[in-house]
């Protein structure tokens, strides 16, 4: 095996100079939000630092987590990125299977002992250790056994994050989340399905640069980016704000290109990147392309009901529900005026005529 | 643990549900137990047209009494204000008027979000000063009932957080969306059981004494 070239060497050898080198760090830095000062702080950190080992791990996933990493387009972040990390393993990628990648698995394990990035793909089901093996070993047995040695963990995709698509009602396979089961290890959740190339690239770079994980919100995600929604940053804001929307994916509004929320966009609940990002290498996001936001990188997003439903507009059939409401209502409203009436009727029947005799008489 | 997109599918799914079945059975009940107490026929000849006489007393108690005016000038102008925000607000925002189109079947013309928004301060606004007046005048305040409060706040809140959702105050947006939806459902449980029900009852009350004026044929 040939000694391994520094990122310098490689970047040369395909045909970057140092100017692309430096521009790379700049994207890095502009993507974290991080000031233009730690720009050479990069370029140091990647030229010196040995190449971060990463452990691929794939388990019920689609592959689309991948692919969204590995498209070709060239020269992009995400490419300059896996030039310097070292991918010991990844399952889908790998020519090697069965026991043979095992062994490369282990070793890489041994090699890089609490060191490795362990980077997720696919949820991990338990409702039977069956359902997703890897030469014979469940996905749970085996995200336990490397993620105990790991420096971090990346959870990429909306499955590895938050259970994702094979997660959706019923669930059949007991499908959960990578922090469902490791509660002691440092974890990123990079959502999305697929999640945005930048994102998975820029938390690799920040990682690598700095020895440490980006700012993270709540729900482990990092702010960078996704600490805005796509609403707020969509070019068809102006016509919500407006009152101009599309009412059907044909009609003269969408040849417009208005806002989509009347056809069920999830824009507005869904923090990500795409409409600053984009995909493709800028081409388009889905809903420059015509169709609503999904909400992919969202927790549930699958069961948070119909994607061409508005946001407003409640997911149960509360029509029919009204209507039984409405009638029972009104039985019990008439059953309630009938007795009031027998009530009036009773004391109107019950009732003793007092004559002014009467009275005169009780006085006496 | 429960994420601000589950517990916004929440207050769409089933407590929406919840809060529908409640506040239709409810005004349902209400309505038609007044309805069928019924009352004595009347046998008098009629001199003048019951319905005319309604119809024409359901619009013109909205105008204000000139008395009246001269005397509460303020409560009247801070709660016309409302009133119509109120109404502007929850049936002229797109986003309701699809909630409306789900149910009806049928939508009608929504004003852009920037006019909804000025039109939400400014009712927030009426509600607030009214609420001022109303604790810092000793007579309002000896009249008012805890009830009063409790009505004032829950026809507060889905304004305010509505406001605060569209404006990603506090929380973010989910979140805020699901607190709004949920105020609103609060409003829906509370509605048919308090003053609320005013929005119909008033209506009928109108209608019941235009028509007995009409009858009656009362020169107006």
């Amino acid at each position: 095996m040939s000694k391994p070239q520094s990122i310098a060497e490689r970047l040369s050898n395909q045909g970057f100079n140092r100017r692309d080198f430096l521009k790379f760090c700049g994207i890095t830095a502009t993507v974290m939000g991080l000031p233009p000062a730690v720009i050479p702080q990069i370029a140091n950190a990647l030229e010196k630092t040995p190449r971060q080992s990463v452990i691929w791990l794939s388990f019920q996933e689609c592959t689309g987590c991948t692919a969204s990493l590995t498209r070709a387009h060239a020269p992009t972040l995400e490419r300059l990125i896996f030039d310097h990390i070292s991918l010991d393993i990844h399952h889908t990628l790998q020519a090697a299977s069965g026991e043979a990648a095992e062994q490369i698995r282990k070793q890489a394990m041994k090699d890089n002992q609490g060191n490795y990035l362990l980077i997720v793909e696919g949820s991990i089901p338990i409702g039977n250790p069956g359902y997703s093996t890897i030469a014979g070993m469940s996905n749970k047995d085996m995200l336990m056994e490397v993620a105990k040695d790991a420096k971090a963990i990346i959870a990429v995709g909306t499955c590895a994050a938050y259970g994702g698509i094979p997660h959706a009602y019923p669930n059949p396979t007991g499908a959960v989340s990578v922090e469902e089961l490791i509660t002691n290890k440092p974890i990123v959740n990079i959502p999305g399905c697929p999640p945005i190339p930048v994102a998975i690239a820029g938390v690799i770079a920040h990682t690598v640069t700095f020895g440490t994980l980006p700012e993270l919100d709540s729900l482990k995600r990092p702010v960078t980016f996704f600490g805005q929604n796509i609403h707020d940053r969509c070019y068809r804001r102006p016509f919500y704000d407006k009152g101009l929307f599309a009412e059907s994916f044909d009609d003269e509004g969408a040849k417009k290109g208005w806002c989509l929320y009347k056809l069920g966009c999830k824009g507005p609940v869904t923090s990500n990147t795409c409409a600053t990002e984009k995909w493709n290498a800028g081409v388009s996001f889905p809903i420059e392309s015509g169709h609503g936001c999904l909400g992919c990188s969202e927790p549930n997003f699958w069961d948070a009901g119909s994607f061409y439903k508005a946001l407003s507009v409640p997911t149960g059939d509360f029509a029919q529900t009204a209507g039984y409401a409405l009638a029972a209502g009104a039985a019990v409203g008439v059953a309630t005026g009938l007795l009031n009436k027998k009530k009036k009727g009773d004391a109107a029947k019950n009732h003793e005529t007092v004559t002014i005799n009467d009275l005169d008489r009780k006085q006496q | 643990m429960m994420t601000s997109i589950d517990f916004l599918s929440w207050v769409r799914g089933p407590v929406f549900i919840m809060a529908t079945a409640i506040f239709v059975f409810g005004i349902s009940l209400r309505l038609l137990e007044i309805v069928s107490l019924r009352r004595k026929p009347d046998y008098s000849a009629p001199r003048g047209s019951r319905m005319v006489g309604g119809m024409r007393t359901l619009f013109s108690r909205s105008m204000y009494d000139k008395s009246t005016f001269q005397r509460s000038a303020f409560t009247i102008v801070a709660g016309y204000i409302f009133h119509l925000g109120l109404f502007i607000v929850t049936f002229l925002s797109v986003p309701h008027i699809l909630l409306f189109r789900e149910l009806f079947g049928f939508d009608w013309f929504g004003l852009p979000t920037i006019l909804i928004d000025a039109v939400t301060v400014i009712t927030l606004l009426a509600m607030l000063v009214l609420l001022i007046h109303r604790l810092k005048n000793p007579v309002r305040r000896f009249l008012s009932t805890f009830e009063n409060y409790v009505v004032w706040t829950v026809t507060f809140l889905p304004l305010l957080t509505g406001y605060m959702a569209y404006h990603h105050s506090v929380f973010p947006y989910p979140l805020m969306l699901g607190l709004h939806i949920l105020s609103v459902e609060i409003l829906m449980v509370v509605f048919p059981f308090t003053q609320l029900m005013h929005t119909f009852t008033l209506f009928m009350a109108r209608w019941h004494t235009g028509a007995n004026a009409g009858h009656r044929g009362i020169q107006v």
